[in-house]
This record gives structure tokens, C-alpha cells and sequence, in this order.
């Protein structure tokens, strides 16, 4: 398959195989992030570091990507403890708001400049801490919270209400807050309040050995276990500078497939059942229950934990089992052919779907939506393709694009990629030689950081470390896709109404907890 | 509707038996661990791996307690890993739930030889942490009185109070037509009003512990509460810290605990029948 020419960022320091880092002065930090954005960059993520401990003040990290390089280039910029302030690029990089917020909440460095400040990680009822900072110990009792309430902004007009939804929902879904505005049916103005599964995991990851780091990393979003950890491990094999064996790599990307099936399936029931197509959600629902069976079967969790670890996979898998799941992957091809065949055939179903819960692919750019929702909105981003990782880069896979942005086209882009994941998992399974699934990885030294990405069933993945004394983790920043797509949520449902946002939200299908952290 | 009649007649019954019949899991699945406490000379390894300190070791003078809580235990099968002697065990087990949250918790003490190793067994506990049975006879008399009202046809509402939605991907599968829950006359409901069970997950993050509350409060008279998961129960792999309360009893009073991470649907169901009092008549039924 053809892979990124790597030029984009020549001449710029190689810090590892996947990596270029530059230091950039505070003072330029905004003009550095805006030349790179006008050289075609994308900003893939802003994210803080305390080292006031080390005397180094705090760091603020910006990581890009270009369409031109496989690595990712990572910008750091120095603030000195006295001046916690760094300069805002979010009014010319919305994709950013909620990442800069996010640092201001959890270290009390200042986003100066930022058009809406206001907090967005912790509740305007909480006190005022900063619990990233490396003095707020983790374990501190809070008060019972009787700061002010968040202030929702005003939708005047004749006729507007205003309808609270949450943080408990009627369906099964996560905990947040939606606040609609409505004129009649169609939805105006929607505000998100978010952060009601805060619990502390990027704190919580600080001083933890690493391999029970792993099984945090994969608590960050259930759905998203196997991804997660999975991108925790390959940021640890970095910085460790260690290659996992080929059947390990192998193993991994089956796994990160038969994740993608599972929630894909699930969520083209999920999303016709919202529209009243409730047979199609079962034989989805049986189908993705098949799908965890043979998870369980690989991996004895149903959920695809407990199997990843730095170095590889911990557990082997008998012939048997291959053999197994290479059945059980027959019989889905043809379950799902005929399960796609009830759902074209209903043409209300597709009725409800078709222009319902747009996206604009401008929009989309200027948000940076990534994932399904992006590819569904012209976003030609993947990263199995654009940074390969596992073995993606053995075999040929497309990367469904639309420009529709509609419901239906981001249940389209589920389907494409379910017939290219099991596509994938064929082909691999066929390369699948015997050989090791886990190479030792010696202990970490301190003060060792790498970034992993991947390319989960949601979007892109990212974690950096940093590695401190005794092979523990010294700070861990984590990027769910969530995190990018919920203001694409508020766009999409704008001038639709009320009884559609049921069917616009689960076609983002966005993590709560991912999210929240 | 041609293609839906055909697909209905070519998948006939995916329903399974469970818990009228045993239940049929891979045999890769990995339940709970198992201790074979008789016999076990170190217990340190399996310690030191847990991930979420559901296995410790204590000294106390010539004596070492092992605590097993399987309210923290995760499945993840690092004990039996670390522990050479083949005395930690993964097995196919999951019906975990317990009505106490101390019975979920194995206290062992040995006594300790010079060179660190556990000697013979001394003590055996279970069930006796953290005040034994919540429920005083009376309130033991009106939970059979509970049974009784709400045995047959069951209304739950599912709260999320933090969770990593692990939990919530199994709960949902209980309504999918292999688990199928409303052929044992129970029903997952949109509002705590409708409910006669709150089925809670999540460390309970302090976002979300009003929100529960107000839940439990919305929630008619007579009503029981079922805390799922790690986290539910303890605060799992999170614990608690500025951010969560570590577990459902915290905020209201639990009457069902069912490990997992996250338990598996058939868990859940044991779970909820055993909250209802019906898992004593499975026998006869099944």
C-alpha cells in the first residue's frame, strides 16, 4: 500500500522511528502553531506537563501530523511557574477549545487569549484545585460541592424552550448533560455539559507501575479496552525502544479488527432501532453478541482485556482457537450480508436516515473530527494507514471516505469498514506463522516519553507517557476521538428536531467516559 | 419483509436456557480465580501482581492474613500467573453476587515459617468483614416481603454514575434476543419512577453522586438497589480519590453486589434473580 514519503518534516529532529520534536520560545509559540497549520498540518492535540519538580515549570506539548509524513511532530514550549500562562490558538483552531480548557482546569495555566474560558474538565461547582499539578495529592477529600452552578447561555425568541436532558438518560447510555433550545420542533441551540464520569484516570495513572498501568489504560472507555491498551503498550514499547515479534503485531491488529466488528455491528442496530427498525436491531444485536463470543474465545473476556501487555500479548493462541474464529468469521461474513439486505430493504428506515444530523465537511475540518463521523464528513484520515502500527502495514486495506455527513452515510462508513475489517482479519489470519507473541521489555529508565496512536473502532487513539523513577508512569496524557467529535455533535443536530437527537447521537456513538477520564 | 420472514425462519430460537439451565461459555473464559488455601506456602506473588489490591498479605507477629476481595478482583488472571505453586487458579466461575459485601471477601491466616513461606493453615474466614448481615431480622422479614411484591415482574432502571461503560455494554446485552431478560418478566425502564430496582455501575464519581441520589430518592417505595461491577462495588480499578466516592454503598445503601469487570450478562442475571430472591428456586424450575 503506499506509505506517507516522510518529507514533510525534514530536516526537524528524529526523536524516534515515529517521532520529530522541536522546542519552540513561549513568545512564538502561537505564530510556530499557525505557520504549521498554513503548511498543511493538522493540530492532533494540546496537552500539559508539570515538571516544576524537575525545575523545568511546566511543559505544553502540540502534536501535529501532515498528510505528507508518517511521524508526528511534537512542539513543546516552556512556562516558567511564576507566569503560568500560555498563548491560546483555539479562537483560529476551534479542534482545540475543549483540549486548552482542559489544561487551564487541570494545571491552572492561564489559556490566554481563549474566546470562552470558562471551565470545561471541572464543574463550576468544584473548588478551585488543579489536580494534574504534581503538589494535589490524588487521594484529597474534596467538600461537598456548593460553588455556582453552570450558567447555560440564554436562547431568547418567541417561543423558545429551553429542555434539560441528563446527566440520567432513559436509555443505557453514559452520564452528560444536553441542554436544547428549540423553536417548535427543530432544535436550535444545543449546549453540552460533559465530565460527569470525571474520576481521575490521567492522575490516577501517575505512580503506577507499568503493567498495572496497562489494565487502567484499559478502563478508559470499555468499548474501547483492547484499543486502549494497545495504544498504551505501543507508547511504552517506544520509549523502551522495543519491536515486538511479527505475530504479536499480527495478533494485535485481528484483535483491533474484531473490536471494530463488534461495536460497528452494534451500532448500525443500534441507530436503525432508533428510528423504529427494531428487527434489524436484533439480528444486529445477535450478531454482535456473536462477535464477543469469539472474543471470549481468543482472549477469555468478552471485552478483549487482560491480553495486551508491553512487548506483546500475554496470552498464545492454540490452533484451534485460530481455527475457530476463522469459522466463526464465515459464518459472520454471510449473517451480516443478510442482516445489510434487511436493512436496505426498508426504505423509511433509510428514509429517517438519509440528510438527518448533518455534518458539513467544512465544519467537520474546522472542528477536527476524526473517525467514522470524520470520514463521513470528508476527513481522509485513518491512522492504520497514515501511521501504521501492528501490521497494518503488511496488508492492503481501503479507508471509506464520504462527503454526505448525514446519519445514514456515518452508518455507511461502518459498514464499508466492517467488510474491510474482516477482510483484514482473513488476511492476516492466513499470515498468522507460529512463532512468539511476547518479547521481554526491559525496565524503563526514568524520564523516557513516547506517543502511540491508533486508529480505534471510534478514531484516533492517542497516549504519551513519561516514564519516572522505579518503572513507574510519570505522567500520562490521553486523547479519545470523543474528545474531538462531541462539538461536531452540536453542529449536527442544528435545525433538526427533537425526536431525531436520539438517532444523531448514536451515529457518533461518542464515549462518555473516554472523554471524561 | 420477504427477507425478514426468511432470516426470522433461518435463525429460529437463539434464546439460551440460563439460568433454567446452566449456562454454556467458552471454555477460555476466565471467571474468577480460585485459592486452594490449604497447602499454599506463598501468597506474596499473587499479591504483588494484583492489579487493583484485591489479593493482600499482612504479617502480624508470627502469623500472615491473606485477604482475598473479590469485590476488587478483575478476572484478569495475573494471581495465577505470578503464583508457581498451583494454588491460584482461573476457573469458569460467575456466580459471584452476594447479598453482603463481606461475603465477597476470603480471610486466610497462616502461620509464618522463618524462611517467609506460609505454614499450616490457621484461619479461615468469609462473610464476617464489615458487620456481617446489613439487614436486621425485621428488615430481613420486609425484604422477603419485597421478594414477594416484586418477585415476579421486575421494573430496573440502569444509573451510570461513572463508569468506563464496560458495564453498560453487558447490560444492554441482557435486552439482545440471546440473553433476552423481559422472558423472566423483567423490564429495563427510561425513568427511575417506573422502577423497582436501581442497577447501578461505576465508582461513583463525585459528578455523579447527586445525580444518583436524587435517582434512589425518585425511585417508589419498596425499592432495591444492585452495585455492578469492580467499581461498583469498590471503586474497582479507580478507587477512591478526588474525583470518586469508590463504590454505590457509599451514596445509598446496596442490597446485591455482582463482581465482575464488567460481570458477564449471565452474572447480571444471577445477580438480579438472587436480588428477588429467585435463584433458591431455580432448582425447582429448572
Amino acid at each position: 500500500m503506499p506509505s506517507r514519503s516522510d518529507v514533510a518534516f525534514e530536516g526537524w529532529r528524529q526523536a524516534n522511528d515515529g517521532e520529530v520534536h522541536a522546542q519552540v520560545a513561549l513568545a512564538d509559540v502561537r505564530s510556530m502553531v499557525l505557520r504549521l497549520i498554513e503548511n498543511g498540518c493538522r493540530l492532533a492535540s494540546v496537552f500539559a506537563e508539570d515538571r516544576t519538580n524537575a525545575g523545568s515549570g511546566f511543559l505544553v506539548y502540540y502534536v501535529f501530523e501532515h498528510p505528507r509524513d508518517h511521524r508526528f511532530l511534537l512542539v513543546h514550549t516552556s512556562i516558567p511557574a511564576s507566569r503560568p500562562e500560555f498563548p491560546s490558538v483555539a479562537a483560529a483552531i476551534p479542534a482545540v477549545n475543549w483540549q486548552e480548557r482542559e489544561i487551564q482546569d487541570w494545571f491552572g495555566l492561564v489559556a490566554e487569549g481563549h474566546p470562552n474560558p470558562r471551565r470545561v474538565a471541572l464543574h463550576d461547582n468544584w473548588p478551585e484545585i488543579h489536580p494534574l499539578r504534581k503538589d494535589f495529592p490524588i487521594d484529597t477529600v474534596l467538600p461537598p460541592f456548593e460553588g455556582e452552578q453552570h450558567v447555560y447561555r440564554p436562547t431568547l425568541g418567541e417561543g423558545v424552550f429551553q429542555i434539560p436532558v441528563g446527566p440520567v438518560h432513559a436509555g443505557i447510555i453514559e452520564p452528560g448533560h444536553f441542554n436544547f433550545a428549540v423553536a417548535g420542533e427543530p432544535i436550535i441551540y444545543l449546549q453540552l455539559r460533559m465530565f460527569y464520569t470525571h474520576k481521575g484516570i490521567e492522575k490516577r495513572f501517575e505512580q503506577m507501575p507499568i503493567d498495572r498501568a496497562v489494565y487502567l489504560a484499559e478502563c478508559i472507555s470499555g468499548d474501547s479496552s483492547f484499543s486502549h491498551g494497545t495504544v498504551f503498550c505501543q507508547a511504552i514499547e517506544r520509549a523502551a525502544e522495543v519491536e515486538i515479534p511479527v505475530r504479536a503485531k499480527r495478533m494485535r491488529t485481528i484483535l483491533l479488527e474484531l473490536e471494530r466488528l463488534y461495536n460497528h455491528v452494534g451500532d448500525i442496530g443500534a441507530i436503525v432501532n432508533d428510528v423504529g427498525f427494531s428487527v434489524g436491531n436484533a439480528h444486529a444485536s445477535r450478531l454482535r453478541e456473536f462477535i464477543l463470543s469469539v472474543n471470549e474465545e481468543l482472549c477469555g473476556s468478552r471485552l478483549l482485556r487482560g491480553v495486551v501487555c508491553p512487548g506483546g500479548l500475554r496470552r498464545d493462541w492454540e490452533p484451534k482457537q485460530v481455527a475457530r474464529c476463522g469459522e466463526a468469521l464465515l459464518r459472520f461474513r454471510s449473517e451480516f450480508a443478510d442482516l445489510m439486505q434487511i436493512v436496505d430493504s426498508s426504505d423509511s428506515t433509510r428514509d429517517r436516515l438519509e440528510h438527518t444530523g448533518v455534518l458539513h465537511p467544512d465544519k467537520a475540518r474546522d472542528l477536527g473530527i476524526v473517525g467514522v463521523a470524520g470520514r463521513a464528513s470528508g476527513a481522509n484520515r485513518d491512522v492504520r494507514r497514515d501511521h501504521p502500527y501492528a501490521a497494518y502495514d503488511e496488508i492492503a486495506f481501503e479507508v471509506p471516505v464520504y462527503q454526505e455527513g448525514d446519519v445514514f452515510t456515518r452508518m455507511r462508513v461502518r459498514v464499508d469498514e466492517i467488510w474491510q475489517a474482516l477482510a483484514i482479519i482473513e488476511a492476516i489470519l492466513a499470515r498468522l506463522t507460529p512463532g512468539s507473541c511476547r518479547v521481554a521489555v526491559p525496565p524503563l529508565q526514568p524520564d523516557r516519553a513516547a506517543l502511540g496512536a491508533v486508529e480505534g473502532w471510534r478514531g484516533e487513539i492517542l497516549h504519551w507517557i513519561r516514564t519516572g523513577p522505579q518503572g513507574r508512569i510519570e505522567r500520562c496524557k490521553i486523547k479519545d476521538p470523543s474528545l474531538n467529535n462531541w462539538p461536531a455533535l452540536v453542529e449536527a443536530v442544528q435545525g433538526n428536531i427533537v425526536p431525531d437527537f436520539p438517532v444523531i447521537n448514536k451515529s457518533f456513538n461518542l464515549s462518555y467516559s473516554g472523554t471524561d477520564r | 419483509m420477504f427477507h425478514i420472514f426468511k432470516k426470522a425462519a433461518q435463525t429460529r430460537l437463539v434464546t439460551i436456557g440460563y439460568p433454567h439451565a446452566p449456562a454454556v461459555i467458552s471454555e477460555n473464559y476466565r471467571g474468577a480465580p480460585h485459592f486452594e488455601f490449604s497447602g499454599w506456602r506463598d501468597a506474596r506473588p499473587a499479591a504483588e501482581a494484583c492489579p487493583t489490591g484485591a489479593i493482600t498479605v499482612e504479617a502480624t507477629g508470627s502469623r500472615r492474613k491473606v485477604t482475598i476481595d473479590y469485590g476488587l478482583c478483575i478476572y484478569c488472571g495475573q494471581c495465577a500467573e505470578a503464583d508457581l505453586s498451583g494454588s491460584v487458579r482461573m476457573t469458569l466461575d460467575f456466580e459471584l453476587a452476594a447479598r453482603k459485601r463481606g461475603d465477597l471477601i476470603v480471610i486466610a491466616e497462616y502461620a509464618l515459617e522463618p524462611d517467609g513461606s506460609q505454614g499450616e493453615l490457621a484461619v479461615l474466614r468469609t462473610g464476617t468483614l464489615e458487620g456481617g448481615d446489613a439487614l436486621e431480622p425485621l428488615a430481613r422479614r420486609l425484604q422477603n416481603r419485597i421478594h414477594d411484591v416484586l418477585g415476579r415482574s421486575l421494573a430496573i432502571r440502569e444509573v451510570d454514575a461513572g463508569s468506563c461503560n464496560g458495564c453498560e455494554i453487558e447490560i444492554v446485552a441482557l435486552n439482545n434476543p440471546v440473553y433476552d431478560l423481559e422472558r423472566l418478566g423483567i423490564h429495563l425502564v427510561a425513568s427511575p419512577r417506573h422502577a423497582d430496582m436501581l442497577l447501578v455501575t461505576g465508582p461513583v464519581t463525585r459528578n455523579m453522586e447527586i445525580a444518583l441520589l436524587k435517582t434512589y430518592r425518585a425511585t417508589p417505595e419498596p425499592k432495591m438497589v444492585v452495585a455492578v461491577g469492580a467499581c461498583g462495588i469498590s471503586g474497582g480499578m479507580f478507587g477512591r480519590n478526588y474525583a470518586t466516592v469508590g463504590g454505590v454503598n457509599a451514596v445509598i445503601p446496596v442490597d446485591v453486589f455482582i463482581p465482575g469487570c464488567p460481570p458477564r450478562p449471565h452474572a447480571l442475571l444471577h445477580g438480579i434473580l438472587l436480588a428477588l430472591g429467585r435463584m433458591e428456586q431455580r432448582s425447582l424450575v429448572g
